[in-house]
């Protein structure tokens, strides 16, 4: 099978579906001339021309308003801010139109959009660029929110998206833009909502997402030379959450960690654990335990910046903690 | 294409008004602005008695400007506009019977009960919603023109806005996108003097807002909003210009609301004294139309007091048809949050 980047496999998602539905268009800062800031969309403009590759100014509150026009007249944008940060000044037209607009219109007006970037922390670009905000998007009915980890899914799952009739944000990794992994030649979907079981295991669980699989999968190889097997369970979609994936898991290993990149304070993990309390309790042997990043503004600092960021030796010594072995 | 300094403005009189001659057409712009004013002193009177509730923003003065407006527009066109949206709503032809059943929140309301005042759509006549978030509607409408040119169609959005909308960043961006990119559509700035409370005069740095049109290279216009015709003529140029030359328009077409802010506010106070409303009334948009044809002889007394019956039974019908209307099943609370389709 051939092994491509996590830039690529998105890029070959958005550009498989740009050549099967002529109403999906792609709109950004940099994504056309420039070639996108993160080269995602690299020969785009050659091959769709500037109607269906559209470079913005800066103006996220205003292209993500234009892609909720298009969208409610059935069209099919893919906005891509350059980064998530950016994406705050346009979150009314995130929350307050596109994830309301088919209920506030009775059902009348679906919202065929996507919202993609990335999200979360790269290396010490400080406090207003290192931010992951996956609760806040989460937090909203109406959104569907992805993240995934892999260029496998973030393949599969991104066409899924542009196909998917409501508006589903993507957040995407600049660390992982490089990363490579099996993709096939052969279409395929993952349906929006599905967990996977990345690797299987019986003393604990880690539920985790986007960028923080990779730090699970390293901790699981890591563990399992001590002979302690790592059940990880990747949410791929935030919203809709999997709940089953994660109860099946849990009250199979009866402990688990959640990871993620975000801060504590209502983060996923938070609502993770509420499901496990709720469906898991009698199956649990120990507190559940949480890992995530500091409760701080992100230093610039490099090792400041380490300290704040969840990492591997952070969830294999979660691991050990669950399981009482220090 | 450039603004000059000519097109820019044109101020409006009543002689614009004396050359319209047409008595169908004229009798089809009163009809339906006083079917908007009998409609909503209903609604003013079902609020009163708990039948509307939350928000409710009358239109009552501003008549002229959604039925001059939107008289000019054909049925593919779309429109959208602000929370103030019961009167556009019917002039675009949207059935008083679903917007009354929506404002009382009931299943056959547009909206299935779920918008209330404030949000009414209806795909029928492409009316892309009242909408809540101030300046958020705008760039939507800029995105309906990208989608519009993207389809190579000839359609036009028209896009109703108040005067507070021009100090927001959204207001920016979206005129700054249309006029870069050359989109159809039309932008209508309801200038009716006041965001709640706050006059124009102390919220904008400029005062003639439709100059701000210069800043995205975008002819731009004012005209008298009490003058159905002065409104027609004005959003006609803006709508041909938009349709044939791809090109967008801001006008600004000054009203304003005989009416508080919302229901649940007064119709004068700290911020305008009742002289001024009283004023402004003399130039009531339905009396003067009304007027001019009665002056031209297009209208007899007879004739008016049978429409004004018509329309007020058509505005009954509404309130029994949505009184009648059943209220949604709690099931449909969780119903039209997601689209279970894909494409
Ligand atoms: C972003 C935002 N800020 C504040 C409000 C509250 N609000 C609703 S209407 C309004 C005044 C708007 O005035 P204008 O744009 O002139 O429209 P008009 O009500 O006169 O039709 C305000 C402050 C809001 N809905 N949205
Ligand atoms: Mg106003």
């Amino acid at each position: 099978m051939p092994v491509i980047t996590y830039r690529d496999a998105l890029g070959a998602a958005i550009r498989e579906e740009m050549q099967r539905d002529d109403r999906v268009f792609l709109m950004g800062e940099e994504v056309a001339v420039y070639q996108g800031a993160y080269k995602v969309s690299k020969g785009f403009l050659q091959e769709f021309g500037e109607m269906r590759v559209v470079d913005t100014p800066i103006t996220e509150l205003g292209f993500a308003g234009v892609g909720v026009g298009a969208a409610m007249v059935g069209l099919r944008p893919v906005i891509e801010f350059m980064t998530w940060n950016f994406a705050l000044l346009a979150l009314d037209q995130v929350v307050n139109a596109a994830a309301k607009m088919l209920y506030m219109s009775g059902g009348q007006y679906k919202m065929p959009i996507v919202f993609r970037g990335p999200n979360g922390a790269a290396l010490q670009l400080s406090a207003q660029h290192s931010q992951a905000w996956e609760s806040w998007l989460a937090h909203i009915p109406g959104l569907k929110v992805i993240a995934p980890g892999t260029p496998y899914d973030a393949k599969g799952l991104l066409k899924s998206a542009i196909r998917d009739d409501n508006p589903v944000c993507v957040l995407e990794g600049e660390m992982l833009y490089n990363t490579k992994g099996e993709v096939p030649d052969e279409e395929y979907l993952i349906p929006l909502g599905k967990a996977e079981l990345k690797r299987e295991g019986e003393h604990c669980s880690i539920i985790t997402h986007g960028k923080m699989v990779l730090v699970a999968l390293q901790a699981a190889d890591q563990l399992a030379k001590e002979g302690i097997n790592i059940d990880v369970v990747d949410l791929r979609t935030i919203r809709p959450m999997d709940v089953e994936a994660i109860g099946e898991s849990v009250k199979k290993t009866n402990r688990a960690v959640v990871l993620e990149e975000g801060w504590e304070m209502c983060g996923v993990g938070a609502q993770v654990v509420d499901y496990i309390q709720r469906d898991c309790f009698d199956y649990l042997d120990a507190p559940v335990v949480r890992v995530h990043q500091a409760d701080t503004p992100m230093p610039y600092a490099k090792g400041l910046e380490k300290a704040a960021k969840p990492d591997l030796p952070k969830a294999i010594a979660a691991v050990r903690k669950v399981m009482y072995l220090d | 294409m450039t603004a000059t300094r000519t097109e820019k403005k044109r101020k409006s009189d009543s002689a614009a008004a004396t050359q319209q001659g047409d008595p169908t057409l004229n009798l089809e712009l009163l009809r339906s602005m006083l079917l908007q004013r009998r409609f909503e002193e209903r609604c003013a009177e079902a609020y009163a008695l708990g039948k509307i509730g939350g928000f409710c923003h009358l239109y009552i003065g501003q008549e002229a400007v959604s039925t001059g407006a939107l008289s000019m527009l054909r049925p593919d066109d779309y429109v959208i506009t602000t929370y103030r949206d019961h009167g556009p709503a019917l002039a675009r032809g949207m059935t008083p019977r679903a917007v009354m059943a929506e404002l009382f929140g009931r299943q056959d309301g547009c909206a299935r009960g779920k918008g209330g005042s404030m949000h009414m759509f209806d795909t029928n006549t492409n009316f892309l919603g009242g909408h809540g978030i101030v300046g958020g509607h705008v760039p939507i409408a800029t995105g309906v023109g990208f989608a519009i040119k993207y389809r190579g169609g000839d359609q036009v959005i028209v896009c109703f806005m108040g005067e507070s909308v021009v100090n927001t960043g959204a207001f920016h961006e979206a005129l700054n996108m249309a006029g870069l990119w050359k989109l159809p559509c039309v932008f209508i700035i309801e200038n009716n003097r006041y965001g709640m409370g706050t006059a124009l005069e102390r919220a904008s740095a400029i005062h003639d807002i439709y100059e701000r049109g210069a800043a995205y290279n975008m002819p731009r216009n004012q005209c008298d909003g009490q003058d159905v015709f002065a409104v027609r003529q004005a959003v006609g140029e803006a709508v041909e210009r938009a349709r044939k030359e791809q090109i967008p328009t801001l006008l600004e077409v000054r009203t304003y609301r005989f009416m508080g802010h919302s229901m649940s506010d007064a119709v004068s106070g700290t911020y305008r004294p009742k002289s001024e409303l009283e004023e402004y009334m003399k130039r009531d948009p339905i009396t003067l139309l009304r007027t001019h044809m009665q002056e031209a002889g297009q209208l007899t007394d007879e004739q008016l007091q049978k429409l004004d019956e018509e329309l007020k039974a058509i505005v009954q019908d509404s309130w029994d048809f949505a009184e009648s209307s059943p209220e949604l099943p709690v099931e449909a609370l969780y119903e039209d949050v997601y689209a279970d389709t894909t494409t």
